[in-house]
């Protein structure tokens, strides 16, 4: 049982008085494949077995998302792993706390510059075609020297918000090749439909965005893919399911069978035996409206780089399930902290990593599926086989102030503040 | 009256060129000068941060909202503007202003009166707008129906050699015999004899 409402801004005012066994849930979502888990949610059945029916809402910005769950719009809600830390933190126009119980899986995200550019960067720096994603870092801070050199004006890069994955991942990447996100470059932010478009007018000169939009500016021979979240940080927290705390407070019973029904359907979005059929659902004009072929190849994680026919298959892409991928670890918030930190955004302080720990609760998850992770929720990041960080760094949660410090490239920090004290 | 309300600065950022001018006629008569309307949001950096707006009233179906955000936690220009809403526990007013399609960041520490006035003011202009547009839609589905009827009409006193009257009683009988509306019946006879003919 499915309703998308087209027309936002009639929603009906939600109900006064909610009885603790809410059985309808309004959930708010973005256009973007790492929605999946929840479309999947409704379109497939997974929620009407737990007794749930999701009434999802096409929206057309975060900040939307952001104050129609804070105003009881939304009962839950599609956001950017980073958009409930930073309300935990106060941080942002209309911080309302917020909290996620299950995230939406991993993977989706990847850098793309304009076919412009990258020619530049290739006879500047003389890379190859299929160079990995830290060479056309370095390969692009030549070129930037080179543009510096020449006074030709800033390169402009597109996020998609302030506090998003796709912000922090984009600088960590240029940050890797030496380049320095707020002096070298100029970030910019564009919603995630209009940014082939925009690279192709010559607006921006790049961005990072999630699925399907770099694979839609590649086929469409504007753009070309030059790096995945895959090759940042595998772990990489992405996209989550978030409530308001006193909504979940009010209603465990509910939030159990929500997160049942989503672990179902993340676990059903994880078999190729299903992507046409998930495909086939996204592809709809009711979600993310782009074309199905695409979105079915963006599943199976082929890439194509460019419209040249260069091609990668990134295996997991998209893990929506495996490996706990919906498990919110709480160590994955203080990261999304520390490069909060690290880019300025907000200083250091214990009770400060104390709230970002806490957006992340895996006591919901774990009540309501008697399962989780083995080990500790705040471990040591990026040490594993095959989850290392771009520029080779382990993150220590426990030591976040000499983990920022030793980044050759972050913000100033604030005058006469010290990361090491509180 | 007028110079009350002067010293605040408002921006209206509207890709709907009407509803903008509709909003800021309603802000000037609401003895508002200061106030600054655009049509899209390039350049709006630069708007912002000469302008200093203490107010600034953006439609929420506007994409562009994301980008607003980025700009208020980049540059200080804004000093700490908050969405939407003064008084968190006005609900009715956040209510009101999400179903007419009304955000708004507004500078903290504004007296919440002095800025509830504008908010209502804004709601009460996009609901009107939003009245208008519906009442345009049905002229104009009005009209087409009147359009179809006479077309049907012609087509009927041209094959079946009828008199206007007799075409349009025709059309009218058939319509209450097959409980459909008088357009509809018009329409398949545009319909039927563009196929036939």
């Amino acid at each position: 049982m499915m309703m998308t409402t087209q027309d936002r801004t009639r929603l009906p005012a939600p109900m006064a008085i909610r009885s603790d066994r809410q059985r309808v849930l309004r959930a708010g979502f973005i256009p973007l494949v790492d929605a999946s888990v929840l479309i999947a949610a409704s379109e497939f059945g997974f929620a009407a077995k737990e007794g749930l029916t999701l009434e999802l809402v096409k929206d057309v910005s975060w900040a939307n998302v952001r104050d129609r769950l804070a105003f009881r719009q939304f009962d839950i809600a599609h956001m950017l792993s980073p958009m409930p830390v930073a309300s935990m933190l106060a941080l942002g126009s209309n911080p309302s706390p917020t909290i996620t119980p299950f995230s939406l899986g991993r993977g989706g995200n990847a850098i793309t510059l304009s076919v412009k550019l990258f020619e530049r960067m290739r006879d500047v720096a003389e890379i190859t075609e299929d160079a990995d994603a830290f060479t056309n870092a370095t390969a692009l801070a030549k070129t930037i020297d080179q543009m510096k050199a020449r006074g030709e004006p800033l390169l402009t890069f597109g996020v998609t918000y302030p506090f998003s994955s796709h912000n922090y991942e984009f600088r960590y990447w240029l940050a890797a090749g030496g380049i320095d996100p707020d002096r070298d470059v100029k970030l910019v932010v564009v919603p995630p439909p209009l940014t082939s478009d925009a690279l192709e007018a010559g607006a921006i000169d790049g961005f990072c965005v999630g699925a399907p939009w770099n694979m839609i500016a590649s086929e469409r021979g504007v753009g070309r893919i030059v790096a995945a979240k895959q090759d940042i940080w595998p772990s990489a927290p992405e996209k989550v399911i978030a409530m308001r705390p006193e909504w979940a407070a009010t209603q465990p019973d509910t939030v159990s069978r929500l997160i049942v029904a989503l672990d179902a359907a993340a676990r059903w979005c994880d078999l190729s035996e299903n992507h046409d059929a998930l495909a086939e659902a996204l592809a709809d004009q009711r979600f993310i409206a782009a074309p199905v072929e695409i979105i079915r190849r963006v599943l199976a994680g082929e890439f194509s780089l460019d419209a040249k026919g260069n091609r990668r298959v990134i295996p997991d892409y998209f893990k929506f399930h495996r490996d706990f991928a919906n498990y919110p670890k709480p160590g994955h918030a203080l990261w999304i902290y520390s490069q909060m930190i690290r880019w300025g955004q907000v200083p250091y302080g214990d009770t400060a990593l104390a709230a970002a720990a806490g957006t992340y609760r895996p006591d919901l998850y774990r009540q309501a599926l008697g399962t989780g992770p083995a080990g500790e929720d705040i471990t040591t990041e990026g040490v594993e086989n095959g989850d290392h960080f771009l520029d080779g760094h382990v993150f220590d949660p426990t030591d976040m102030p000499s983990y920022i410090d030793n980044f050759a490239v972050s913000a100033e920090k604030p005058a006469g503040s010290d990361r090491r004290k509180a | 009256m007028a110079t009350m309300n002067s010293d605040l600065t408002i921006l209206v950022i509207d890709e709907n060129t009407i509803r903008a001018s509709i909003i800021e006629e309603g802000l000037t008569e609401a003895g508002h000068s200061n106030v600054t309307v655009i049509h899209e949001v390039q350049g709006v950096a630069r708007i912002i941060e000469t302008l200093k707006p203490d107010v600034i009233i953006i439609d929420i179906e506007n994409p562009n909202r994301d980008m607003m955000e980025h700009l208020f936690q980049l540059t200080r220009t804004v000093s700490r503007p908050i969405a939407m809403f003064v008084d968190r526990s006005d609900t009715a007013l956040i209510e009101s202003a999400m179903d007419a399609g009304v955000s708004a960041y507004v500078v903290d520490g504004l007296k919440k009166e002095r800025v509830k006035s504008i908010l209502d003011m804004a709601v009460s202009r996009f609901n009107a707008f939003s009245r208008l547009q519906r009442e345009l839609a049905e002229a104009r589905s009005a009209l087409e129906e009147r359009k179809v009827i006479e077309r049907a009409k012609g087509i009927l006193m041209k094959i079946r050699g009828l008199s206007e009257e007799q075409a349009f009683a025709l059309l009218r009988q058939t319509a209450m015999n097959e409980k459909k509306k008088m357009s509809e019946i018009a329409q398949s006879v545009v319909t039927a004899a563009r196929l036939l003919m």
